[in-house]
């Protein structure tokens, strides 16, 4: 039975934890604010290019000299997987969730006897990564640093990449990453980079008015696929981090909670307690009056 | 004076401008060109170099733009910049830096396509070194 005083210092414990929680909360909602601003505002951009370059590409469909970057080496030997996730952990199940989808994929890619090969951006996904396919990993990008993830943090990474597939490390390459749907919920996705892919809703997006084109559509598109690769990246980068604060959000509200309640059955425990204390106390004192 | 048109100037990280305007000047990699409304459609891709927007009212406004494409259309002018900076906001310090790049990209450059690029390049950021000056 813990005495009245071990009981009065975990109270007091969990009190400090649940300011904490509840501090976390808040900075994170105020971080998730600004996180899905960013996510939006990156939004035009992104689509405008999709949309432009599905246009594109769909002249190119089947043409021997498409560029290699939107038809592949021809072969699926070599995969790499790009698993985006958040340096902090402490944000319930976002970076697992990740990490699951990722590996999921891996272990597949490497039973149709495939080659697998991973980039990770963020600490945490490499944490959880390294315990069984270390062996694959073959970079890690920190982004410990930066403070706001800027287009730059993405065209780093998208050039690397590009290096990297020039260098002809590997044929496919895929982004992992959550999709911010609602604070509650985060979608881990998986969406390819190489060769490019398009979503159906771009296509719809195209118009019948005939382009001119300068240079001509041959060079645009060679010149756009690669600017394709770090813009894709830096959505998921956006989205990643307005999903990782809005994990965050929910896991802190929930610890905050569970401390809440915690508090509440130690306070009752303590009260039972001490009460009883008074009791025996006040029958040692009449028993010792009746003895006289 | 021809009518107004829907200009937009998106960079990755946010919506720069979206207006009503009566023409734009726009650093093509063949060439700079002029957009008014009523353009046909047609897509450029950009070189490094100033954009100048006109409106019916008020001072012109210049942007610094570099990697991307316009695309005129129907709808209007689009211009996706990978950077774009308002000359306004642009420090000399940060040209320069990027010329230091590109001289650096210069000496690197390992066959005559990679070297005229890296050229063209340094000339075009050399304009727009000359161009901040004068303002």
């Amino acid at each position: 039975m813990p005495s009245l005083k071990d009981l009065r210092n975990r109270i007091a414990s969990v009190k400090a934890t649940q300011k904490i929680t509840k501090a976390m909360q808040m900075v994170a909602a105020a971080k998730l604010r600004r996180a899905q601003e960013a996510a939006e505002a990156a939004r035009p951009y992104a689509e405008r290019m999709e949309a432009v370059l599905a246009n594109l590409a769909s002249a190119f469909e089947g043409r021997d000299d498409a560029p290699r970057l939107l038809a592949g080496t021809g072969k699926d030997d070599v995969h790499l997987l790009l698993v985006a996730t958040a340096e902090r952990g402490l944000c319930g199940g976002f970076n697992s969730s990740i990490a699951k989808l990722a590996r999921e994929r891996a272990k597949s890619l490497l039973a149709q006897g495939k080659t697998v090969k991973i980039v990770c951006v963020g600490k945490k996904g490499f944490d959880s990564l390294k315990r069984d396919l270390g062996s694959h990993v073959v970079k890690t990008i920190e982004l410990r640093h930066v403070k706001r993830v800027g287009f730059e943090n993405a065209e780093e990474i998208g050039t690397l990449v590009r290096e990297m597939f020039d260098a002809g490390e590997f044929d496919v390459c895929t982004l992992f990453y959550a999709r911010f749907q609602s604070v509650i919920s985060q979608i881990p996705t998986a969406q390819q980079l190489i060769p490019a892919t398009f979503g159906e809703a771009a296509k719809v997006a195209q118009t019948d008015a005939v382009y001119e084109y300068e240079p001509d559509e041959g060079e645009i598109l060679a010149d756009l696929l690669p600017r394709n690769i770090s813009v894709q990246i830096f959505r998921g980068l956006l989205e990643n981090a307005a999903s990782e604060q809005g994990a965050r959000m929910s896991a802190m509200d929930n610890a905050t909670r569970n401390a809440g309640d915690m508090i509440n059955k130690l306070t009752l425990n303590y009260n039972r307690q001490r009460q009883a204390q008074i009791t025996k106390e006040l029958i040692e004192i009449i028993s010792g009056a009746e003895a006289l | 004076m021809a009518g107004a048109f829907q200009f937009e100037l998106v960079s990755p990280e946010r919506l720069l401008l979206s207006e009503e305007v009566t023409m734009v000047v726009v650093p093509g990699s063949e060439g700079e060109f002029g957009v008014m409304a009523g353009h046909a459609p047609m897509m450029s891709t950009l070189r490094p170099g100033l954009l100048r927007v006109s409106r019916e009212a008020g001072a012109d406004q210049v942007y610094f733009v570099r990697g991307g494409f316009a695309e005129a259309g129907p709808k209007g002018l689009t211009v996706l910049a990978e950077h774009a900076t308002s000359l306004n906001d642009l420090r000399a310090e940060d040209i320069a830096g990027q010329i230091k790049n590109a001289e650096e990209d210069l000496s690197d450059a390992s066959d005559d396509e990679a070297r005229a690029r890296a050229a063209a390049t340094l000339s075009h950021l050399r304009e727009v070194q000359a161009a901040l000056k004068a303002a």
